[in-house]
Order: C-alpha cells, then structure tokens, then sequence
C-alpha cells in the first residue's frame, strides 16, 4: 500500500518540481533584460568592486561594458550563442574567448567566462523533483532536487532551496558527476521589479577554492525594453 | 722554407709583443671552444631529452590537433587509426589523450592539461608504472616544475576537476604517485599524467587519442587514417630555433673577442712594420722580392694563431676537460621558462666546432697581418733602405 502511493505521489512531486522551475525560468528569464550591477569579488587580500552595463537578448545574445574601476573601464563583451569576445581598450584589440580560456574566471572573480555562457533555461535542462521543505534567511523553501535531462549539462545534477511564495532560488548547489559539490549560489534582497520577484543580490563560490567568493548585486535592472540590433554586434566591442 | 723559419726567427725575437698575441689569441679560443662546446652540449643534451620525455622519435597527430594552439584541444580527440594497431602493439607506438582540466592545491585553481598515458609504455621516460591503480585511488605523475607550482608531494590528495566528452563538470580526488625530474619542460610543467584507462572512464572518450607517441622503429612515417605525421625535424623546432640564437649570440661572442684579439695582432704589424724599414730594405737588397717581404710579415703574423693554438690547447685542454666533468651549473629558472636544461650543462666538443674555429682565427690572423705589410709591395725599396716608408 505504501509503494503503491509512494508510487502515486513521485510524478507528483517531480510534476510540481518542473512546474516550479517552469516559474522559476518566468520570473528570471525575460526577452530582453538591461542590468547595471556591481560585483565584489573577495580576494585573499584584498576585494576588487567591478561595475558594469550589461544588455541581453533571450538566452543567445548578451553585451556587457564595464564602467569602473578606471582600469577595467572600457572592457566589453559580446555573447552571441556559443561565441564570446572580449574588447580590452588598453590593448585596443578584441580576442576571441574559446577553448581554455573559457575556464578562466570573468575578472578575477568565482565564475568563468563558461557559466556566463550557459544560461539556458532551467527548464531546458532540468528535471526537478520536489524532495522536501526547508526554511532559508527565513522564508518557507522548496526544496528541489535537479536532475540533468541533456547530455551536455555543465552540472549534472543540482540542490535548489526556492522561495515557495516568490518562486525564485534563494541557494543551489551545483554537483559534479561524482556528487562532489562545485559551485554554492545563494541569492536575497528579493524585489519586486516590474510585476515579478527578482534577487538583487546573489553570491558566487566555487566551493573547491579558498575565499568568500564573488558578490554579484543589481543596481538597476530592467525587462523586455527594444534594444537596438547592432548592440550585439562586434562593432560594438570598439565604441 | 727559408721565409718560414725567418719568420719563426723574427717572432720568436720580438719576445714581449709576441708572448702578448698569442696569449690574446688563446684565450680566444680556449673561451670560444668552450662556449661552443657548451651549445653543443647543452643541444645535444635537449634533443635527446625532448626525444626521450616529451616527443618520440616521431608522432601521429589527430586532425585537429596542433600543439602550438591550445584552443584546438578540445576538438583533437579522435579514435586511434586501425592503421597503426601493429605498431601499438609491438610497443614502437603508444596513444596520448589530452585534455584541460583544473586541480584545486591548497583552495587555489590551476588549470592544466591532463595526459592519459599507457602505463605499460616504454617509449617515454615518464614513470607510467605508478599509474597502476592500488586501493582504489585514482593516481597520477607530475613532474617537478608542477609539484613546486601545486606545492604537491609524493602521496598528496589534489581534487581533479574536467569536463567529459559533453563538457559535463566531473571532479575527484587524485593522488600523487610519483614526481619525475626532466629537464623538459613539455613534459612537465601545468601537466598531469594519468592512466590513459582512467581518463577513458572519467571523459567517456574509450579508445581515442589526441597524439600517437612512435619510437625510430616505427614503421608509421607518413599521414596515416586522416592523422597527421610529424617527424622528428618538425617536433624538434623548439630546440633548433632555441640553436639558431644561441648560434647567432655566439658568432657575435666570437667576433667581438677576436676583433679586440685581432687588433693586437695589426698594431703590432703595423708597428713592426713602421720599425722594421731598414730591415725590410736589406732583405730587399739581398734579392728578397718584395712580394716575399710581405709574404714574410703575413706568416709572422699567421704564426701567432699557430702558436696561440698550440699554447692554448697546453693550457685550455686540462680546462676543458675538467669542465666536460664538473658541467656548468644552471639555475632553475632556466628549466622553468621552459628550455631543456638539466641541474649543470656539458660540454661536447665537436672536431668541427673545434677546427671551424681555429681555422676562422687562422684565417683572419694571416688576414690582418697581410693588410698592413701589403703596401710593402708598393714600396721604392731604395727609401726603404733609407728607412723611409710612408
């Protein structure tokens, strides 16, 4: 009898798990998005703040200036689908970001130029499963359980606490194939911004290096507005 | 025969200027067989060693690799030509897999290149056989540039992390089962070596390859199953650029030191010349021609490298050999930029590099003597008699 609603009760929970992610990608996703944030990424000895505009397209095009400090002033970066470039106006040259270089870290920081390149929809590559409740900076969680459904997910699997009223990651943990934890995202200063929930900050760490890892907050942020085409394009790079 | 033992007469009396060329000269050349003796050790020694640690006598490489472009890796994994299976397994060939991956020593990242090797082979040094697994622990060699960069020891645990076939994240614990000591770089530095059997299970790559390692037998010496063949020529252009400098800082070496040498020997031509006027009009007088007076000055001047060879071979061969025994001792560093260089470098002296040498000293010496007697020939011999050349 156990088995049997055991049995009963598992699609239900992996249903309600993809609903929730189906959520999650609506709240998160959006066809346009123009972001200005500011990332701190803690060192050993000292923290670097990093501004930057950045616009994007779904989930293929993305430009990216950055605006301070006066060092990294100037650099820009283009995503468009699985390429990537990067202008450098000390340089006054635009490199191509492939092959190993994708495993370097965006500024110093605990994500590489590969984790901004894979953001597709969770629900693209994810099967969820609802495995429990749990409370996080005091909000009543679900607690989810990812499950890769392609064969070239990054993460294969995932631990995901989301908000159970605002539908948004408040934590996740990024496993290898092994199980061996990668990667610890936890997300708050949760705000409403043009009708959805959306986490102004949000904190990268890459579990298997030393370090408090890297801060990502939005200072603005702004959905579905028309960007103009030529914003992806590698002209941009050099204005 | 009576110009030459003139010769051999007057330098031998010129006593003070004599002694000096030629311990000017010898010293130009104990320094210059040396120092090209060290280069032709120190080449020796590096291209034997690439063969030994790193390259093969020559390789196969997948179409897609090419290892002067590190954003070609992800792409030059193929399955092994059918082509060579032969050679595979009567040991002259054995398949290399490379791919990028991070190890985390101490909470810091460091990306480097992962090598799966056969641990049975037996065509480069690396010390395959401790890749063996024992006790369920995934091990891996690295040699000693890498283990003072990961501040790694024999023994270790470092955490892994790649990516497979499809770029899905893989991590876990390897440990370190020996450290090598090469003086390749190429083969050690942001290298890790690994079962070729435990990275086929940890990228699900089974049976491919990124470069076929051959030894000299190998019967393989062309393009073979769409692979690339790179003899040894090719895989040796590190080393033969890094000779070609070196050669050409030691022709600048030789010629700025045999310029000074040789300077030497003109002012004391010229001076013997300017001295020796009313010598040079008696020989004239005596029936000498005076193309045979020029002649005579010439091989004086010639005699110097003769003698500066013969003294400096009493002098510079027991410092020479002492030098083929205690090497010169390299700094680290060197190794670390990269170059082939072991705790001292050898010299080998080539009969070539040896008598290039003094022949180019011979050569110049009878040059540079010729120059300033030649106008003897030009010379009113009656002035001369006078003692008054111009």
């Amino acid at each position: 009898m156990g088995l049997v609603l055991g049995g009963l009760l598992l699609p239900l929970t992996a249903q309600d798990g993809n609903q929730i992610l189906r959520k999650i990608d609506r709240n998160m996703s959006a066809d346009s998005r123009i972001i200005e944030s500011t990332m701190i990424v803690h060192g050993k000895r000292n923290d670097r703040t990093i501004t930057s505009k950045s616009h994007t397209m779904g989930t293929g095009k993305a430009f990216t200036e950055y605006l301070s400090p006066a060092r990294e002033r100037g650099t820009k970066m283009l995503k468009l689908e699985k390429e990537m470039w990067v202008y450098s106006p000390a340089t006054d040259r635009t490199i191509m970001i492939s092959g190993h270089m994708l495993r370097q870290s965006v500024m110093g920081s605990d994500l590489s130029y590969e984790d901004m390149m894979d953001d597709r929809r969770y629900e693209d590559i994810y099967d969820a499963r609802v495995t429990g409740s749990e409370q996080v900076d005091g909000r009543t969680c679900h607690l989810l359980s990812l499950t890769a459904k392609v064969d070239d997910a990054a993460y294969p699997s995932q631990k995901m606490w989301v908000d159970s009223e605002r539908l948004i990651p408040l934590r996740a943990e990024l496993y290898a194939k092994s199980g061996q934890m990668l990667k610890q995202i936890t997300a708050g200063d949760v705000k409403q911004v043009e009708g959805r929930w959306f986490p102004m900050h949000m904190t990268y760490k890459d579990v298997l290096k030393e370090g408090k890892g890297t801060e990502w907050i939005i200072n603005t942020i702004s959905f579905n507005q028309s960007i103009p085409a030529n914003v992806f394009s590698k002209a941009s790079l050099r204005k | 025969m009576l110009i030459i033992r003139t010769a051999f007469k007057n330098i031998i009396g010129a006593g003070r200027a004599t002694r000096l060329n030629i311990a000017v000269l010898s010293f130009v050349l104990v320094i210059m067989t040396a120092y090209n003796g060290m280069l032709d050790g120190w080449i020796a020694e590096s291209r034997r060693d690439t063969i030994d640690w790193d390259a093969g006598w020559s390789q196969l490489w997948h179409p897609n690799y090419d290892k002067y472009d590190i954003f070609t890796l992800p792409d030059a994994h193929g399955k092994i030509p059918i082509q060579i299976d032969n050679a595979l397994q009567a040991g002259m060939a054995t398949p290399v897999l490379v791919i990028q991956a991070s190890v985390y020593p101490q909470g810091r990242m460091l990306n480097i290149q992962l090598k799966g090797i056969d641990p049975e082979q037996q065509i480069l040094k690396i010390p395959s056989l401790s890749l063996h697994s024992a006790g369920g622990e995934t091990p891996v060699v690295i040699g000693k540039r890498m283990a003072a960069t990961t501040n790694l020891k024999k023994g270790d645990r470092v955490m892994l992390r790649w990516r497979d076939r499809n770029g899905v994240f893989d991590a876990r614990e390897v440990q370190v089962a020996a450290i090598f000591e090469t003086t390749v770089g190429s083969a050690d530095a942001g290298q890790m070596w690994i079962a070729l059997d435990d990275l086929y299970a940890m990228t699900d790559m089974q049976g491919e390859a990124t470069y076929i390692v051959m030894q000299r037998e190998s019967p393989v010496s062309a393009d073979t199953g769409g692979w690339h063949f790179k003899d040894n020529d090719f895989l040796q252009t590190d080393n033969r650029i890094l000779e070609q400098s070196s050669r050409a800082e030691s022709v600048i070496i030789f010629t700025i030191l045999l310029t000074l040498a040789l300077l030497a020997v003109y002012d004391t031509q010229t001076l013997s010349i300017f001295r020796r006027q009313k010598e040079i009009g008696t020989y004239v007088a005596l029936g000498m021609t005076p193309r045979g007076v020029t002649t005579l000055f010439t091989i004086e001047g010639t005699t110097y490298s003769l003698f500066a060879a013969f003294f400096g071979a009493i002098w510079g061969a027991p410092l020479l050999y002492w030098f083929t025994k205690t090497g010169l001792p390299m700094p680290e560093a060197y190794g670390d930029i990269g170059m082939a260089v072991g705790d001292a470098m050898y010299p080998v002296y080539k009969l070539t590099t040896v008598a290039t040498t003094l022949l180019v000293v011979i050569f110049f010496s009878a040059l540079v003597s010729y120059l300033p007697a030649r106008k003897i020939a030009q010379q009113n011999m009656v002035l001369a008699l006078k003692g008054k050349i111009n």
